[in-house]
């Protein structure tokens, strides 16, 4: 049991590693979807892109203080 | 991109990334290796292997029966946090602010932890050799099918995988020591880069959004990662020196 809770949390770790880079990044892609479905064409690709260099960047600079 | 460049970025990705996990688990087999010999070692693989393709020949035929842009928009979400997760990691160590990733240092531990543990030493051994070898080749197989599939790539990618594993299966073999000299960071930026930038075209893809030129915003992706990357790795350096 310890070692498949042991794997089960190597795998977590296998896609997270900062929890809240990963809930920024998950945000921003819900972010997307909405802005997908409900603004005009081609913008969602934009806040996609922008969001998630805006999200690693801020992460690294919060690591920095 | 044509199909030709498509199949070569996918054959990269996947070998760069199968590199790093290869060399990560040899590090772990060696040093089983060294404590106990080569059986538990060997054993330990062996399993790993075999328990990884039971996991890629269960699931593998449901791949097919996912509909296509669910498929795109779960693979590009994973790949995402998957790359990102390494670019960022990279990028602290790049700037110095966590220590590089060091497989002697590695090799040092597990052996050291191994020879603490005088009982029930073989079957200690050969789970530390099959855990490594099962994360680490989970991680493979998770790359090989998030640069692969969706795009008829599962070949290629495959390819680039499996020959990153038999090239490190083949130094490890002549050699016997951890690959300490293999440029880890500077292969993880690259792969968190590329991983990232195939994250974020599939992401989209799946949500629908129609990329200008295709398959090409990979590589604008891939420079605009490179440009936050190098910005930070500055910006970090800087406020390292101000404070020491």
């Amino acid at each position: 049991m310890r070692l498949l809770a042991g794997l089960l949390k190597e795998l977590v770790g296998l896609f997270v590693d900062d929890g809240m880079l990963a809930l920024a990044i998950v945000g921003v892609i819900a972010l997307a979807t909405l802005v997908e479905r409900f603004v005009l064409d081609g913008t969602a690709g934009i806040v996609l892109v922008v969001g998630v260099l805006l999200a690693l960047f801020a992460n690294l600079m919060a690591v920095s203080r | 991109m044509t199909w030709t460049a498509a199949a070569s970025a996918a054959v990269l990705a996947a070998f760069l990334a199968s590199l790093v996990e290869a060399v990560e688990a040899l590090t772990i087999v060696l040093s089983v290796a060294t404590v106990r010999g080569w059986k538990p070692a060997a054993l330990g693989a062996l399993a790993g292997v075999v328990t990884l393709a039971l996991i890629v020949l269960l699931l593998g035929p449901f791949l097919d029966r996912v509909p296509l842009h669910a498929l795109q928009l779960a693979i590009g979400v994973l790949l995402l946090l998957f790359g990102m997760r390494w670019l960022r990691k990279a990028i602290l160590r790049a700037a110095g602010v966590i220590p590089l990733h060091d497989e002697a240092a590695v090799f040092a531990a597990e052996t050291a932890a191994l020879r603490a543990h005088t009982q029930r030493l073989d079957w200690l051994a050969g789970l530390a050799s099959y855990k490594a070898m099962l994360l680490e080749g989970l991680e493979v197989v998770f790359v090989v099918i998030a640069v692969g599939a969706g795009r008829g790539l599962l070949v290629p990618a495959s390819v680039g995988a499996l020959a990153a594993c038999a090239l490190v299966v083949l130094v490890g073999l002549i050699v016997h020591r951890p690959l300490a000299r293999v440029p880890e960071n500077t292969l993880k930026f690259t792969v968190g880069v590329m991983l990232s930038a195939f994250g974020l075209f599939w992401t989209g893809e799946g949500l629908g959004v129609a990329w200008p030129g295709e398959d090409l915003a990979i590589v604008g992706f891939a420079a605009l990662l490179i440009l936050v990357a190098a910005l930070a790795i500055v910006v970090l350096r800087r406020t390292a020196q101000a404070s020491a």
